[in-house]
């Protein structure tokens, strides 16, 4: 899908719509998100009411209990900023799934319309709307990128996390194997089907760790509490002590690199 | 709906069959590189972005246009088929299909079937029906030649034997045909196989194919092929036996070429295959080649379930290129086999529930990430990982009167229902939210160590000793 460049000026108000996975496991990625938008001379704002987008239960095939959880969300935005979210695959489920969820419900079926075309990944928002381009501060490093399949082929954004990290001097961005297939996470089909979803991530770590990059960098916490979760089960059953493949959310690596 | 009993279902063992390949390193990386093969095929015929996805875009059209006008069409399509010469049988189901094949066969008092590569005949498992009414049924195209002589099914439904390493098919070779010799040339089996198979033509009483196009306004059946082995099949045997899928069609000629060209190039990275194939009638007075009779048998089975639902109705655009499969990460881990179906991959997971009800395949619909990536690649833009989930509704939702498909409901389990209806009350009130996430962070140290099957690759999931809108509240 792509992007159409006719994007809003820049604005002086963002929501954050930080997901449910990084308020509860990661909440240091989606700290460093706000700091970084703040940083651009932006006004985040965390409507606190805020829970999850509703896409668990969506791709499970319980459209119902996602429809109830969603329509939540959808009240929470009241005025027209754009809503930056710290992840491909919840920004789709607003941008893309939301309108089509409400298809049977005119009312809110407008509201999610309304809602869908202000919905940004947060890297799609720092490249596309703030034209972001960080001043690399650190020492040379070598690192790797794993794009989520929802910011890769329904918000079309796999660029744009690829470009922040080329803007950054020092450090040289590896290329894995299979770059762009999944990692396996998937939500529930990781416990439902657990042998394939096992083997999709052990081939996406040994093909990240196979670059020699430090760490491994995502702009979804989903994939990567699937490929570091793998990652440290295999250094626990290998007896290491060090992790193997450090990772982070890109945030997170964005804010360190352009910190002085 | 008149739906056949089924007597083997897919979805029971699917995690065991699954596993058996995934713990098979030699037939990890087998399947892995064929893929990356077939991948790489691909791309380089699209080239450019733009045209691909303009191709796609009419690719789409053009399938959406004739499923619309179906009804009418296969209507059209028979009576032009008969103005020619060509006789059309309908079959609700496979038995119904094999019946009315080997009613022909015994008409003819046939012995000997040659048969071009055909899924649909995979589909009714036509060779076992044969071989029981005592007509021997021998496949000619390479890859099925192969699956068959090791008693196999497919794998791939355009690479039947993709699971099969050159060396299994030279020992393969060595066992089963008689007078040969160990080789492990790929070129010395081809010619094996081709002489073996080109007696076999000239003897066949029968030749059966599939059809790839039937163009209703010419009463057209259109046969896509690399091997020569199509084109033997319908013109030295005295009978032709085309048997297909009802949707297989398009009205006009003009749609051929589009689809023609995104199948190839979708399939086998060729820009064009070797034989394209237009027949159109039985032999005519004078002629001096091609079959006495020609035969179309229009299957059912399940189509017409999924063509009554406008969403699931995509289901039928496929063209059966594979190219789904050759980019799927779960195909590339666990091969063809282990789905148990006739089409395996994302097009075998979304057109298998119509034909063999949701009861026998309810699991397989959770074996996808919903990545895109077959949704990606297909050339008629069929919605894969949207047909999933809503065959993941169909099978968990309660089951109801007047369900759209056979086997609604088949996977409800109210355990599984009441723990997305906790969730939902969970998360659509921040309250409670509020209140569950943050004993979770503040008791996340309580966190079992072993968490199913999570656990069984990756360390336990544990909540952060603070939420981020806690780390929020403390900085003001």
């Amino acid at each position: 899908m792509t992007q159409s460049k006719t994007l809003p000026p820049r604005p002086a108000d963002v929501y954050f719509f930080a997901t449910c996975v990084i308020d509860q496991f990661y909440p240091g990625a989606g700290m460093d998100a706000i700091t970084l938008l703040e940083r651009q001379g932006i006004r985040v704002h965390f409507p606190e009411e805020q829970t999850c987008c509703g896409q668990p239960a969506y791709t499970s095939g319980f459209p119902d209990e996602a429809r109830k959880v969603a329509a939540h969300q959808l009240t929470l935005f009241p005025q027209d900023w754009p809503v930056v979210v710290p992840s491909g695959s919840c920004a789709g489920m607003m941008k893309h799934h939301y309108p089509m969820l409400f298809a049977a419900d005119p009312v809110r079926k407008a509201q999610a319309e309304k809602l869908s075309v202000r919905v940004y990944e947060l890297t799609q928002f720092l490249v596309d709307v703030l034209n972001f381009k960080p001043e690399d501060c650190g020492s040379d490093c070598t690192v790797v990128l794993h794009t989520s399949c929802s910011a890769r082929r329904e918000m079309g954004v796999h660029l744009t996390g690829r470009q922040l990290i080329g803007d950054l001097k020092n450090v040289n961005l590896a290329q894995q194997d299979h770059e762009s297939e999944c990692c396996g996470f998937g939500g529930t089909f990781s416990i439902k089907q657990p042998e394939i979803s096992g083997a999709m991530v052990e081939d996406k770590v040994k093909a990240l760790k196979a670059t020699g990059a430090e760490r491994v960098v995502s702009a979804d916490c989903g994939c990567l509490m699937n490929i570091l979760g793998h990652a440290a089960w295999k250094d626990a059953q290998e007896g290491r002590t060090t992790p193997s493949l450090p990772g982070e959310h890109i945030a997170s690596f964005l804010l360190r690199r352009t910190s002085k | 709906m008149n739906a056949q009993p089924i007597h083997f279902k897919p979805s029971e063992g699917f995690r065991a069959r699954s596993k058996a390949v995934v713990d098979n390193p030699f037939l990890r990386q087998s399947f892995r590189g064929a893929m990356d093969f077939l991948m790489s095929k691909r791309a380089a015929q699209f080239p450019d972005d733009e045209e691909l996805q303009s191709l796609r875009s009419l690719g789409e059209a053009i399938r959406q246009y004739n499923l619309a006008k179906l009804p009418e069409l296969l209507e059209r399509l028979e009576a032009n088929l008969t103005r020619n010469g060509v006789q059309v049988h309908w079959a609700e189901t496979p038995d119904e299909a094999n019946a009315i094949i080997l009613g022909i066969c015994q008409r003819h008092s046939a012995k000997l079937m040659v048969k071009g590569k055909s899924m649909v005949s995979e589909e009714i498992e036509l060779n076992h029906a044969a071989e029981a009414a005592g007509i021997g049924a021998l496949e000619s195209d390479m890859g099925e030649y192969i699956v068959q002589l090791a008693n196999e099914k497919p794998s791939h439904i355009i690479m039947p034997a993709i699971h099969k390493t050159k060396e299994e098919i030279a020992r393969l070779f060595a066992d089963k045909v008689l007078g040969v010799d160990y080789t492990d040339n790929v070129d010395a089996l081809i010619q094996i196989g081709r002489n073996v198979l080109r007696q076999k033509f000239l003897e066949a009483d029968i030749g059966l194919s599939g059809v790839n196009f039937a163009v209703a306004e010419t009463g057209t059946l259109c046969l896509v092929e690399n091997e020569g082995n199509g084109r033997m099949c319908t013109t030295a045997p005295p009978i032709h036996i085309a048997i297909t899928g009802i949707e297989k069609i398009v009205e006009k000629l003009e749609h051929v070429p589009p689809l023609l060209s995104l199948l190839t190039r979708s399939a086998t990275g060729q820009n064009i295959s070797t034989y394209f194939n237009m027949i159109s009638s039985p032999r005519k007075p004078g002629e001096k080649d091609g079959p006495e009779e020609v035969h179309l048998v229009l299957l059912d089975n399940g189509r017409s379930q999924a063509y009554a639902d406008e969403q699931l109705r995509k289901t039928l655009q496929c063209i059966r290129c594979g190219a789904c499969m050759n980019h799927c990460p779960v195909y590339t881990r666990i091969g063809g086999h282990a789905y148990g179906t006739t089409y395996p991959g994302p097009i075998g997971k979304i057109i298998s529930p119509h034909m063999l009800g949701l009861e026998a395949t309810s699991s397989m619909a959770t074996a996808s990430s919903l990545c895109g990536a077959c949704g990606e690649v297909c050339p008629v833009k069929i919605p894969i990982p949207e047909l999933l989930m809503r065959l993941r509704e169909e099978a968990f939702s309660k089951p109801h009167a007047d369900p759209v498909m056979r086997g609604q409901g088949a996977g409800y389990s109210r355990l599984m229902t009441s723990v997305w209806r906790s969730w939902a009350a969970v998360y659509r009130s921040p309250a409670l939210y509020g209140v569950v996430t943050w004993l979770g962070s503040r008791f996340g140290w309580l966190m079992p160590s072993k968490q199913g099957a999570w656990t069984s690759v990756r360390v336990p999931l544990k909540p952060a000793p603070k939420r981020l809108r806690d780390m929020l509240r403390e900085r003001g």
